[in-house]
């Protein structure tokens, strides 16, 4: 094995739920790191660090992927969408307030990363079926619901998405 | 759990890249999608002082589709080439595979030819370069080279890439006319790495049979392939009982036992896929 290297440490911008925010960090950082330690916006968990549960998923350009997969040096060139940036609890996003109309979620601890992908996979299949549904969450681990409840909320905010687009 | 310190590189070009595997050598690593180094770094089972990440090198994110083969560069996502759809009409094999590799969010970030490169036994698109005839494009100090499949996969998790070689891309040859194909595997749970997985080829051609081929996931060393058209060639498609192919598929697997599986279940689930699999694409063919 080859002598450690120092750590360096990189200024970066990283554009997050619309705002671009300048840190200085370790190379090493993750970009779920960077998101929960250096700019404080904890909604988004992290479980396992190697891409299994799916707590830590982020919009990447509007795409799910894992931030603890990704360098937050990496993540430079892209557009970042946490949790926090879907909705507030005085403005729920049809996702969220499925989740909370189906009892989507107990301890919660998974919740944030269902919320991002199903935002995601809702914008490209407007109406799934429930087989469709529990496809999409396939990637995402739960230890709580059994995801019956996840399963519904996917397909009630599918609807209020239409109902949504309806009226307005 | 956290990667340990490194220097990271961020090369514009190919030619940039290269020079800095040159200058970093035994250890330097290429970041590409990070779906397979990002989890390895976090664990520490390695801890390289150089990450070469090659997600700003220009012109390597493009599919390009011609008479002969699809053309896939080394910056395109897995999601990129699923939803191709010259690629899929040229080559419908590759989205059958694809839709396999892990669950569409890993998909999304985590490179065709970076999923090659790393040569995981348990890779479903390795064992697809290999079932297409495929070459692997590289890129070192020396100029560009051309490295056929069978002289590029060496063990699991090893390769003929030099450590100071950039893979730029990979050209999956097409199938003759008249060849159908499937991808079928089986995982312990959805999105898992396969216990066992099979593609199968065949190619039909005035009526009869005139190409059948093999290739294994998670049952071999290495990606190989089963040619198994001396057996069946002349018959007609309907005609064939492809069950018959349980022995010199039994044979040609070389499973292990694990967590997960035994390897005298994975033996027979590859024989078990293979049936379907044959049975599913001579279907296809015509
Ligand atoms: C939860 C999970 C489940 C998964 N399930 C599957 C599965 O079922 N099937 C499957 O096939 N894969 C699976 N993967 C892995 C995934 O397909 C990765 O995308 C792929 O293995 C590696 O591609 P990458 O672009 O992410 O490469 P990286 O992780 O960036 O790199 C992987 C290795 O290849 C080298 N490398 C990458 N690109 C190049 C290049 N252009 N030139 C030279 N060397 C290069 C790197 O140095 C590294 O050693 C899974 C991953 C996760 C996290
Ligand atoms: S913390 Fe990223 S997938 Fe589990
Ligand atoms: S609600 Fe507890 S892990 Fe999903």
């Amino acid at each position: 094995m080859s002598e450690p290297v120092a750590e360096e440490l990189l200024d970066v911008t990283i554009t997050v739920n619309g705002v671009p925010h300048h840190a200085r960090v370790p190379a090493r950082r993750l970009l779920s790191d960077f998101l929960r330690h250096d700019l404080g916006l904890t909604g988004t968990h992290v479980g396992c660090e190697h891409g299994v549960c799916g707590a830590c998923t982020v919009l990447v350009d509007d795409e799910p992927m894992r931030s603890c997969l990704m360098f937050a040096v990496t993540a430079q060139a892209h557009r970042i969408t946490t949790v926090e940036g879907l909705g507030t609890i005085d403005a729920m996003r049809p996702v969220q307030r499925a989740f909370t109309e189906c009892h989507g979620l107990q301890c919660g601890f998974c919740t944030p990363g269902f919320v991002t992908t199903i935002t995601a996979y809702l914008e490209e299949n407007p109406d799934p079926t429930a087989e469709e549904a529990r496809e999409a969450i396939s990637g995402n681990l739960c230890r709580c619901t059994g995801y019956q409840n996840i399963v519904k909320s996917v397909l009630r905010a599918a609807e209020l998405r239409r109902k949504e687009a309806n009226d307005q | 759990m956290k990667p340990a310190p490194f220097v990271h590189h961020a090369p514009r070009s190919v030619d940039e890249a290269v020079a800095v595997l040159g200058e970093v050598g035994h250890d330097g690593k290429v970041l590409a999608g990070g779906q397979s180094l990002v989890p390895i770094l976090n664990m520490r089972l390695a801890s390289p002082g150089h990450l070469v990440d090659i997600n700003q090198v220009a012109g390597l994110d493009t599919v390009v589709v011609d008479d002969a083969t699809v053309r896939v560069g080394a910056l395109v996502r897995h999601t990129g080439l699923e939803r191709h759809e010259g690629a899929y009409a040229a080559l419908p094999l590759l989205r059958q595979a694809l839709a396999h590799v892990a669950h569409p969010v890993i998909r999304n970030r985590g490179t065709t030819v970076g999923s090659i490169a790393h040569a995981d036994a348990a890779g479903e698109m390795p064992t697809i370069l290999a079932m297409c005839d495929g070459v692997v494009e590289a890129v070192g100090p020396a100029g560009p080279r051309e490295i056929p499949w069978a002289d590029f996969f060496l063990g699991p998790l090893e390769t003929s890439l030099a450590e100071d070689e950039l893979a730029t891309g990979v050209r999956f040859p097409r199938f003759a006319r008249g060849t159908g194909t499937a991808f079928l595997e089986r995982a312990r749970r959805h999105g898992d790495y396969a216990l066992a997985g099979v593609g199968a080829a065949v190619t039909v051609t005035g009526g009869v049979v005139s190409g059948v081929r093999l290739g294994f996931v998670s049952v071999t060393d290495v990606p190989s392939v089963l040619d198994l058209t001396d057996a069946y060639a002349g018959q007609e498609p309907s005609a064939v009982d492809w069950a018959s192919s349980a022995d010199a598929v039994a044979d040609a697997v070389s499973p292990e036992d694990d967590i997960h599986a035994t390897a005298a279940y994975r033996r027979m689930l590859a024989v078990e896929l293979a049936r379907l699999a044959l049975t599913e694409a001579a279907g296809r063919a015509a």
